[in-house]
């Protein structure tokens, strides 16, 4: 039995867009027009048409990105769907599923087809077309014939008289290598499946190789190919019920000891292990509290100890991230009873991938440890590890990641940056910058103009109010360079264009000033 | 010969041109002294000039010597830990040699910030603390005593009632810009050593490759 849901890829970019899915709508793979649903058809768009013509046929057509992935991940829940009717499915590609069909357990064959059709439409997948044969491609061939929501049962032995008729276009779908093929046998005056199987197998294979030799066997209806059926993926998560249930966050991470215990043996168990796991907190059945949290390394059970702790604390406090470093230690209470608590794995993989050192990492296991517990006093988030990124002004050159958590979103360090300011980086960066003044020599605002010229040598400058605290009182420039003009983000309605100088004051201390067309300010300092 | 090697190649910090076993000797009898007395690697240009002994305090006054003192220890393999330093230069830092994988940052600790020193303290090599305005003596003597029985260097950036040794930038220069042309290149700066009743000791030093010398000439860093 072969399942199909036509013009997969357009369904599952719909539905994860939103939209619905009467709107004509295509996905484009490198501006042509890879697959495009049923009312796009009718406005006249075909496969391999160019994103310009497709638009001239249809001008309200929906755009979609390709993305196999999207379309993969749309059709596993299709294929639990049919497991849970019958074991042994195989995901042939995106919208394409084949199972051995469920014969006398429901009745008859087209029984069998009809449960399968209205349990993948109670799921909401209303185009499905389902073709029962002996072979697969027979099968697959029966389920292109039938309408939406139906089903071509081919009988025992039938599958050379019902290929037969069908044009050889139904060998297209195979590929470049098929549409070859297609357009061969075409010229060689053969129009249907049946021509191509009268020949004789010797003949066919001589022409056109072994290619030529399978798809004569599939058009005979001989090719006894099977499938290899995919094993369902085992149940890793674990989940622990309260009964009743807690309200303190103290409690409850005691009891999630045993099953966070659990849940990393039982992916040792198949060796491996998380590095992402979503933690589920449960409040009279509705999740009060999910996150996905990520380990640099691997989640051992006491570091998902300590993030259902973090992430009920840090979901109970009223003042939420912005409260207070004591108030946040105090909040020992969560915002409603948590009756039951879910560690679902996001990210496996191998544990061989992450073996410890022969000589082991005992040193490094102490430190994260004694980390951990400067983030029990201080917050999860107030201890970070420095990261490296690209970018033009220092502070863009750097990222603070959370201890704990991996770095997401890195901007590549290894392109140019062109208008980054040169030479040594400064060791001071400020997180706010504070503003500062620079004048020339009669006393007016350095000023840079939109084309970039100085209106004026900086003489003395002064800064407000220096990240600590401390603001630096007038005091001459004894020398200067720059400017170093960036406009970042005006497509966007970045900053407007602004101008790095490095500025080097009486005391020998260096600093790095940026005018912005609001005014000066510190951004770091070599101190 | 091989298994040596091996050794040399997994223990950073081993000189391939010694004999391994030597070395590893020397190791255990720095183990078995008291902790307090144990040396901490340091870069070679501040090494001559002040060497760094577990257990200790140093007060310095500028972040660039901060981190010239924390970086030796990081390149050598140990973990680093910055408390309070909320403008911290990542890209300084590392190109000072300083691993960002073996560091940990603290930014703002707050009014916890001795608990937090005292809990990094435990398990880094080298705490780098930027202490709020005013710290009294009996504040300073916990951090000093919770030092000694651990094998960690304890770096202040700013005003400390006790320091094993106190370092200054006492002049500092920058060649590379003049009046609107060049760019900052290289930060030679006169470092002033204090410690106890010792006449101070000086030296001159150089950023951003750190190295005691006395003339150098500047080469041009391209682009």
């Amino acid at each position: 039995m072969v399942v199909w849901c036509p013009d997969w890829s357009v369904v599952a970019a719909l539905e994860e867009a939103g939209r619905s899915s009467r709107s004509p709508a295509a996905v484009l793979a490198a501006n042509v027009v890879e697959v495009c649903n049923g009312p796009a058809r009718t406005e006249g768009v075909r496969r391999g048409q160019r994103r310009r013509d497709a638009q001239a046929r249809c001008p309200e057509l929906l755009l979609l990105p390709a993305n196999p992935d999207r379309d993969a991940r749309a059709f596993e829940p299709v294929l639990a769907t049919v497991e849970d009717l019958r074991p042994g499915v195989a995901a042939l590609r995106p919208g394409l599923l084949a199972v051995r069909a469920p014969g006398s357990w429901y009745g008859t064959e087209a029984d069998a087809a009809a449960t399968v059709s209205q349990a993948l439409v109670e799921g909401e997948v209303w185009d499905v077309r389902i073709g029962i044969a002996d072979d697969l491609f027979t099968a697959e061939q029966a389920a292109r014939t039938a309408e939406v929501q139906q089903w071509v049962v081919v009988p025992e032995g039938g599958s050379a008289v019902f290929l037969r008729g069908l044009p050889v276009h139904a060998l297209a779908d195979d590929g470049p290598r098929g549409r070859e093929l297609v357009g061969l046998l075409q010229r060689l005056g053969l129009r249907t499946l049946g021509d191509l199987a009268d020949l004789p197998a010797e003949a066919v294979e001589q022409r056109l190789g072994a290619h030529g030799a399978a798809v004569h066997r599939r058009a005979r209806g001989a090719d006894r190919d099977l499938f290899a059926a995919r094993t369902p993926p085992p149940e890793l998560d674990a989940d622990v019920s309260f009964e009743p249930a807690l309200d303190s966050v103290e409690a409850i991470t005691f009891s999630v000891r045993t099953t966070a215990e659990r849940f990393v043996t039982q992916l040792a168990h198949h060796q491996l292990v998380a590095t992402g796991v979503r933690v589920e907190a449960e409040s009279e059945g509705v999740v009060c509290s999910s996150r996905t949290w990520l380990h640099p390394r691997h989640f051992g059970a006491r570091d998902l100890v300590d993030r259902v702790h973090w992430q009920l604390q840090s979901a109970g406090s009223t003042s939420g991230a912005g409260g207070s470093l004591r108030g946040r230690k105090d909040t020992g209470r969560v915002r409603a009873p948590i009756d039951r608590v879910r560690f679902v794995p996001e990210v496996v993989e191998p544990a061989a991938a992450h073996g410890e050192a022969l000589w082991g990492s005992a040193s490094d296991d102490l430190v994260e440890r004694g980390v951990a517990r400067v983030q029990g006093m201080v917050g999860f988030d107030a201890v970070q590890r420095p990261v490296l990124q690209g970018g033009r002004s220092p502070a863009a050159r750097q990222a603070l990641v959370p201890w704990g958590e991996r770095a997401v979103d890195l901007r590549p360090v290894d392109r140019p940056w062109p208008g980054r300011v040169p030479g040594p980086a400064p060791v001071r960066v400020f997180a706010v910058p504070p503003v500062a003044e620079v004048v020339d020599d009669a006393g007016r605002e350095v000023r840079v103009t939109e084309r970039g010229v100085v209106t004026g040598e900086p003489r003395r400058f002064r800064v407000g109010d220096a990240g600590d605290g401390q603001g630096l009182p007038w005091q001459p420039v004894t020398a200067w360079a720059g400017p170093w003009p960036v406009d970042e983000g005006w497509w966007s309605g970045g900053t407007g264009p602004t101008a790095r100088f490095q500025v080097v004051g009486a005391d020998g201390r260096a600093w790095l000033l940026v005018r912005a067309p609001g005014g000066w300010t510190l951004e770091a300092g070599y101190d | 010969m091989s298994s040596a090697r091996s050794v040399a190649a997994r223990a950073p910090g081993l000189d391939p041109g010694r004999s391994v076993v030597e070395q590893l000797r020397e190791r255990v009898a720095a183990m078995e002294r008291r902790p307090a007395l144990q040396p901490v690697p340091t870069l070679p240009g501040i090494a001559g000039l002040v060497p760094m002994h577990a257990g200790s305090t140093y007060a310095v006054d500028s972040a660039s010597l901060a981190l010239a003192l924390a970086a030796g220890a990081s390149q050598a393999g140990e973990w680093v830990g910055f408390a309070g330093c909320t403008d911290f230069g990542a890209e300084a830092a590392a190109e000072l040699g300083i691993e960002l994988s073996r560091t940990v940052l603290v930014p703002d600790p707050g009014e916890h910030w001795l608990e937090v020193t005292a809990a990094l303290v435990d398990v880094l090599r080298v705490v780098v603390l930027r202490p709020p305005a005013s710290v009294d003596e009996r504040t300073a003597g916990i951090l000093d005593s919770r030092l000694r029985t651990r094998s960690a260097v304890l770096v202040v950036h700013g005003a400390w009632p006790r320091a094993d040794a106190r370092l200054s930038v006492e002049e500092s220069r920058w060649s590379g810009p003049a009046s609107g042309t060049g760019q900052l290149l290289q930060r030679r700066a006169r470092v002033v050593v204090r410690r106890g009743a010792r006449p101070p000791a000086r030296a001159d030093l150089t950023w951003p490759e750190v190295c005691a010398t006395e003339v150098r000439e500047v080469r041009r860093a391209s682009g």
